[in-house]
């Protein structure tokens, strides 16, 4: 009780505030001034051609001649195309492979860094370095030598029992290298886990210990529910961006073989810049997004179940 | 007591495991550019003769333009984006962290929205647009987005502006001081570590990027280093191994020294912002 009103006086002290705020600081031509670079790079950079980009999706256009209008064909196309069938078949199993692996070792590792211990800088450091760099195509050009025929992985699996190949140039395992590589790059995740962990009060650490909470029990009961936004956000912005992942693929792989790792970026990129497909191109792009706007809004309702927000906790608590 | 200590062990162990796991193919890439060609398939770290000719020849390994030239590209074209983005995203966050007006929230959660719209859908017909103005195979295309600002740095900057205290910009808007003089005068110089991050980023991701290169340059000498990578790769019949890492292996020196450089900003861009790394 004594919080909450605490909390409202500063409400009404802050609301006091921007009301006085507010009287010198409306002003539409100057926040309009303010605002013009992003808001003419908004209308004609992202509106403009999403306006164009739809009606490209009713066309066939090569670049070289004006759209023709077509209808419905390029969906009726792609409804019978083997390649775009292959394409989403890859991209889910690299978003459903490398999005929870990820987030899992970030989790995993946050948490083992969020203690006092010695070096905890250094390990940071390393931890993060691959996802500096992963996006790069210094990197594909590192890993299509290791996960090569004759990469120095095949030096070291027959250790373990496994036939040493060409992990690349087999159908079976080629995803599996590029899941690696996007994997190897969880340590951006892991130092927003990090900063999440370290908002955690830690009276509800002791709190859970007076009850008797184990440690598998407070985490569970405390990091979880405390960490689950940072860990919906993770999720929602890996999701995103590994449907849209295209770099490694095209250098690593290129598609094969036997486009068992043709994502749908580099599918969307043939067509579009390799055949001149323009208009077949901007479907899949539609597609695409309808794809990815259906998965994140998935995310959102699915998170009403598990993701908690504090400001709710007064009802709960 | 002995129970928390063998746990920290513990954790020291596997954390080392780990990183050992992590490091070790920067680790045998770093030995890797020094190798002759036959040793490429070993796991082993050091190479038994250090071949130095790796750089030198891998340097100008590609005909007509040195890497030199690559990265003068390179440099010239992300320092130009990176000061228009930061020019550009500090001024529109100003304008949404400070001033109102009309419709503000609206745009303002357009602006969000974009942040996560696939580049595919507006791939196209923006490369549309730019071949009708004849801006292919020039850096036009690059360089007048970066002057629309970046809609995550907008956004990391606003978070930033909306946590400086409204008193200070209030009494200078009493005494006179113009909006512009507002964010010149008194935003800009408080925004600086927010400025540094925005910079960064924005010089990593173009330094990386490849997409857009690989569309919009076709001639050599217009390529960015990526680009002459990718070239190095592909124009070899039998890929010269050690000379491409020695040479990709030069390419990433920017980035890991910027971060060495300013490792506090990106742990705070990244975890404020969930900014990419």
């Amino acid at each position: 009780m004594y919080q909450d009103s605490v909390l409202e006086g500063g409400k009404t002290v802050k609301r006091a505030r921007t009301a006085k705020l507010k009287n010198h600081s409306v002003s539409n031509v100057a926040g309009y001034l303010f605002i013009s670079p992003w808001l003419a790079g908004f209308l004609f950079l992202t509106l403009w051609p999403m306006a164009q980009s739809l009606y490209y999706t009713f066309t066939d256009f090569s670049l070289l001649s004006a759209p023709k209008w077509i209808g419905l064909q390029n969906f009726q196309e792609i409804a019978q195309d083997r390649f775009f069938y292959n394409s989403l078949k890859v991209t889910f199993t690299y978003v459903l492979t490398s999005v929870p692996a990820k987030l899992g070792f970030a989790l995993l590792v946050a948490m083992l860094l969020n203690q006092k211990l010695k070096g905890i800088e250094l390990y940071r450091t390393i931890i993060y370095l691959p996802s500096l760099i992963g996006g790069s195509i210094a990197v594909a050009v590192l890993w299509k030598n290791i996960f090569g025929i004759s990469g120095f992985i095949n030096h070291i699996v027959p250790l373990f029992g496994i036939p040493a190949k060409n992990w690349i140039g087999t159908p079976g395992t080629a995803l599996g290298t590029l899941v690696t590589l996007s994997v190897w790059q969880f340590g951006s995740a892991m130092i927003i886990f990090l900063a999440g962990l370290k908002q955690i009060p830690s009276d509800l650490y002791e709190a859970a210990a007076v009850d008797g909470a184990g440690k598998f029990r407070k985490f569970v009961s405390v990091t979880l529910p405390m960490l689950s936004p940072v860990i919906f956000f993770n999720l929602i912005m890996g999701v995103i961006s590994s449907f849209q992942s295209f770099t490694a693929a095209f250098v690593i792989t290129n598609g094969g073989p036997l486009n068992s790792t043709e994502m749908y970026a580099l599918y969307l990129y043939e067509k579009a810049f390799a055949t001149l497909h323009m208009g077949y191109a901007s479907a899949l792009a539609w597609i695409l997004l309808v794809i990815v706007a259906i998965a994140t809004m998935i995310n959102f309702m699915a998170s009403k179940y598990w993701v908690f927000y504090e400001n709710e906790a007064g009802g709960r608590g | 007591m002995k129970a928390i200590s063998r746990n920290k062990w513990l954790t020291h162990f596997v954390l080392i495991a780990f990183s050992a796991l992590m490091f070790y193919p920067v680790l045998w890439w770093i030995g890797a550019s020094l190798k002759p060609n036959a040793e490429l398939s070993l796991p082993s770290l050091f190479p038994s003769r250090f071949m130095w000719s790796n750089y030198s020849d891998g340097w100008v390994a590609l005909p007509k333009y040195t890497f030199t030239y690559f990265y003068i590209n390179s440099f010239k074209l992300n320092i130009t984006t990176m000061l228009l983005t930061v020019i550009s995203s500090s001024l529109v966050a100003f304008g949404f962290g400070r001033i109102q007006f009309a419709f503000k929230k609206v745009w303002f959660s357009l602006l969000l929205l974009t942040i996560m719209l696939p580049a595919q859908v507006t791939l196209i017909p923006q490369y549309a647009m730019f071949h009708k103005f004849n801006w292919v195979n020039t850096y036009l295309p690059f360089i007048v987005p970066s002057a629309m600002g970046g809609a995550f740095f907008i956004f990391l900057l606003v978070q930033f502006i909306r946590g400086i205290p409204g008193e200070l910009d209030e009494s200078a808007k009493m005494d006179g001081c113009s909006w512009f003089g507002v964010y010149w005068r008194i935003i800009l110089p408080l925004t600086k570590p927010a400025l540094i991050t925005v910079m960064i980023f924005s010089f990593l991701w173009h330094w990386e990027d490849y997409l857009g290169p690989l569309i919009y340059l076709n001639s050599v000498s217009k390529f960015t280093v990526p680009l002459a990578l990718r070239m190095f790769m592909d124009t070899q019949s039998a890929v010269q191994w050690g000379q491409l890492l020695a040479m990709s292996l030069v390419s990433i020196v920017p980035q890991v020294l910027l971060f060495f450089l300013a490792q506090r900003h990106f742990v705070e861009g990244i975890s404020t912002t969930g900014l990419k790394g």
